[in-house]
């Protein structure tokens, strides 16, 4: 868009602000799929079909640890928002990729958990409890997934581009995207892992 | 695994078409592309059809587009309407074709009604409303644009490649899913439905639910952020108002759809355990989530007719529509009660008498808000001078229809009740009344009232009346057999009955009904090419036919690119009636307007998960790689394009503006 004309300023302006309404639509319903996720976990948790039970396959700590890395990482990428609103580059470059690699080494965890878990004949086909825990958790997983693959994308950017408008506006959305992902975790924490533990 | 089902999956030569519908599936999707090929090479409009049509970004173009594919796919669902009517006529002689009773053997009358129903709801109904809304809802905020014109050519192009996907199975393996077009587990589980047929209806919905999922967030997004100044939510016309209803209901449940065909396809695919008879899954699990989506799902379609009739009441009323706050209040209401009803779908599944109980309630105070909408509509006529045009008698045909189809609904909605005549003919004569007489009659209304906004010329109004008459007629001579059948025991889904029950006489009526219909359908598609003919005589020079009142008809006809010249401020409810009544005059000062680019990203993008959609059909592994990559490929690509706007300046657009008056 040409942006010498008054008028392109203020349609940049509406631009971001339909933007951040749409992804903020789209992540309400990525949470009814979660919804529906939560729903079938809760439904079929008891459906173990003789083989092992919840709170025989998770290991709390192990879950609690997970956790805490998904949550330092949604600290470190406000950290990274705040640099970029005082457009401060090589920290918000920092920042990121601490963001990137905290989630790395969640989703290695993951699927050292699935790993473990599959490994020991409890894979999604033993049980349908088995089916929808794999499910609701490998869904976080993919987007965790999605997530740094975009992240690692606007990384390259900025550091190439530096930071303009239009990539400080997919970055804000990436970390709302993130946070979401967060919040998420936290009822899969407390719903899958702790209830077990009960 | 070897390198050929890594490349090919299960498909192999047999799978090309050899059954007789096979053949003749292929055979009519290759010639109608041949003759459209042809015709376009002819006319060397290729060029034209690429940059003016497929790659537009511009929500009328795309609109027709949608108008386009749904009247084609309306003409292949009605196909198979007159083939499960036949087969239901003649099942009680011998067989044919290989067939034991009629000419359908009992696994492919099973295809034929689950193809019916898929399509007519998803690629029918739900393409006319989307091409409608995307139509009219711009011009009625009096905005140029969608918010995401890109999402909005994305989300049409992935409906088509779902449209082409739910035919593919005519081309390759030659079978769809014999489940019913819910496809309700466990019957759709892989220990039932070994072949692909199940797997086209998946990967179809999935892709075309996606389109519409993207569409609904929007339209949300456009009618909330895009209004033109003045015009608050109390003012906007009953049309917009419906569509935001309806599309608020789009963005809550086909995320449960996806969802829960996503939950279908890893049983099917990845041998889990979440709808199958072992392993401790849980069919009504199923059950209840499709139909969470699936009972907003009606809604969602007859919501918008709902304000379409709105519309054409008050203009041929010639009178404000009459209390607009009940109106938005019962619409909203119904589109809130809609999520508390699902259960009234399986009553008979066992759920307990205080469970069925709760959503029978919930389902007859759905029409406490309807019934104060059909006041509304008929107050509204009351004391007005009607002009009796044709979109009135789509009205006036809508709420008998609507009225006779709600009250069989009421009783339905009794558990007692329902436990007679669950799962009769009853059951589907009653939704197609409401999915019919309700949907379908209200997008006929807003394709006859909104066309000369469109094209510039009216439709032909003696034919349309003559449409209306075959149509209504040809709908209640189907369908009130089914009443009569149901209440006698016949059950849905039936491709054969005993003699003795003395049913055939009702089926042969039902299919006369059915043959009225097809004379009404040729009838609409003469009125349309006789109208075009006439085009100069039907011209509407005005861009106000109708003497209508919302902002649509301030704008010559047909509309321009840019939609308005000058956003026009809105004082009231009837912007545009305010303004004739008080002469006001929108005065005329050319400012640079900025519009979408064109893309053909969306394309490529639909393509891609068409690839990758056909691909897992057949779970050829090397081909669902390439689309999946190339999908999103396209998502980064269109994520960082910069350049997706362009600016028209002022004197283009007095320039433009001043052609479009001449021609008026």
């Amino acid at each position: 868009m040409r942006n010498i004309q008054s008028g392109s300023l203020q349609s940049e302006i509406d631009n971001n602000d339909k933007t951040t309404l749409g992804f903020w639509i789209y992540l309400m319903t990525d949470l009814v799929m979660f919804g529906v996720l939560f729903a079938t976990y809760t439904v079929l948790r008891g459906n173990t079909f003789g083989g092992p039970l919840d709170r025989q396959v998770f290991n709390l700590p192990f879950a609690l640890v997970e956790t805490l890395i998904l949550l330092t990482s949604s600290f470190t990428c406000g950290l990274a928002i705040l640099a970029m609103q005082t457009k401060n580059k090589t920290q918000v470059l920092m920042w990121f990729v601490i963001t990137f690699l905290l989630g790395l080494s969640f989703l290695g965890l993951e699927l050292n958990e699935f790993n473990k878990l599959i490994s020991e004949g409890n894979s999604w086909q033993r049980s349908g409890f088995l089916s929808a825990y794999f499910s609701l958790v490998g869904t976080h997983g993919l987007h965790i997934t999605a997530g740094l693959v975009w992240m690692g994308i606007c990384l390259v950017k900025v550091w190439k581009e530096g930071l303009n408008s239009s990539l400080s506006r997919k970055l804000t959305l990436l970390s709302l995207f993130w946070h979401f992902l967060d919040i998420v975790w936290i009822f899969i924490f407390t719903i899958v892992y702790l209830l077990s533990g009960i | 695994m070897n390198w050929q089902s890594f490349i090919f999956g299960q498909l192999s030569w047999s799978d090309l078409p050899h059954q007789w519908f096979t053949i003749g599936g292929t055979g009519a999707i290759f010639t109608m592309l041949a003759a459209v090929a042809l015709f376009l090479t002819i006319t060397k409009r290729w060029q034209w059809l690429w940059t003016n049509w497929l790659t537009s970004t511009d929500p009328k173009k795309i609109g027709v587009m949608y108008l386009v594919i749904a009247f084609l796919m309306f003409i292949r669902g009605g196909l198979d309407a007159l083939m499960i009517f036949a087969q239901q006529v003649v099942t009680v002689g011998p067989g044919y074709l290989g067939a034991q009773h009629g000419y359908l053997d009992a696994n492919h009358f099973q295809q034929i009604f689950t193809a019916h129903g898929d399509i007519m709801v998803f690629f029918v109904t739900m393409g006319f409303l989307f091409g409608l809304i995307n139509l009219i809802v711009p011009l009625q905020i009096g905005a140029r644009d969608l918010a995401f014109p890109f999402l909005n050519s994305l989300g049409f192009w992935l409906y088509v490649a779902g449209a082409i996907l739910i035919n593919m199975f005519f081309v390759l393996g030659g079978e769809f899913a014999a489940t019913g077009w819910l496809a309700v587990a466990p019957l759709s589980e892989l220990q039932f439905q070994p072949g692909v047929g199940v797997n086209y209806w998946i990967w179809s919905l999935q892709i075309s639910g996606l389109g519409t999922l993207i569409g609904g967030i929007n339209f949300v997004v456009t009618i909330l952020k895009m209004r033109a100044p003045g015009m608050t939510l109390m003012r906007m016309p009953m049309f917009t108002w419906t569509s935001l209803m309806s599309m608020l209901l789009v963005i809550s449940i086909f995320p449960i759809l996806a969802m829960t065909i996503a939950l279908l396809t890893l049983d099917r695919y990845l041998g889990m355990h979440f709808f199958t008879l072992n392993n401790a899954g849980n069919q009504m699990m199923y059950w209840n989530l499709i139909w969470m989506w699936g009972h907003p799902e009606v809604y969602v379609l007859i919501i918008p007719a709902f304000g379409i009739y709105s519309e054409v009441v008050s203009t041929f009323a010639q009178k404000k529509v009459f209390g607009y706050p009940s109106l938005v209040a019962a619409a909203g209401l119904i589109t809130l009660l809609s999520f508390t009803v699902w259960l009234h779908h399986f009553f008979t599944m066992g759920a307990g008498a205080d469970v069925n109980a709760f959503f029978g309630i919930m389902t007859m105070y759905i029409g406490i808000p309807t019934g104060v909408q059909i006041v509304n509509w008929l107050l509204t006529m009351f004391r007005g001078r009607i002009r009796f045009y044709s979109p009135i008698y789509w009205f006036f045909g809508f709420i008998s229809t609507f009225t006779f189809g709600g009250m069989a609904g009421m009783l339905m909605a009794l558990p007692p009740v329902d436990f007679q005549i669950h799962n009769s003919l009853f059951l589907v004569a009653h939704f197609h009344t409401m999915i019919v007489g309700g949907a379908l009659f209200g997008i006929f209304a807003g394709f006859t009232y909104w066309f000369p906004k469109i094209t510039g010329f009216k439709l032909n109004e003696k034919l349309g009346k003559y449409v209306f008459w075959t149509w209504l007629v040809g709908f209640f001579v189907s369908f009130v057999p089914l009443y009569i059948l149901g209440m006698m025991g016949a059950t849905r889904r039936m491709d054969h009955y005993s003699p003795s029950t003395g049913w055939q006489y009702l089926f042969l009526v039902s299919l006369i009904g059915a043959l009225i219909i097809v004379v009404a359908v040729i009838l609409q598609v003469v009125q349309l090419v006789v109208s075009i003919k006439q085009r100069k005589q039907l011209r509407d020079t005005t861009g106000d036919p109708w003497n209508g009142r919302s902002l649509e008809w301030s704008t010559p006809s047909p509309v321009p690119f840019y939609n308005f010249v000058v956003i026009p401020q809105v004082n009231s409810r009837d912007a545009f009636w305010e303004m004739k009544q008080q002469k006001n005059k929108i005065p005329v000062r050319y400012e640079d307007i900025v519009l979408p680019k064109n893309t053909a990203l969306g394309i490529y993008l639909a393509s891609f998960l068409f690839l990758f959609g056909l691909a897992m059909v057949w779970q050829a592994i090397l081909f669902a790689i390439i689309g999946l990559v190339g999908a999103v490929v396209c998502v980064i690509k269109r994520t960082f394009a910069e350049d997706t706007e362009y600016v028209l300046p002022a004197a283009e657009v007095a320039k433009l503006d001043r052609q479009y008056r001449l021609a008026v």
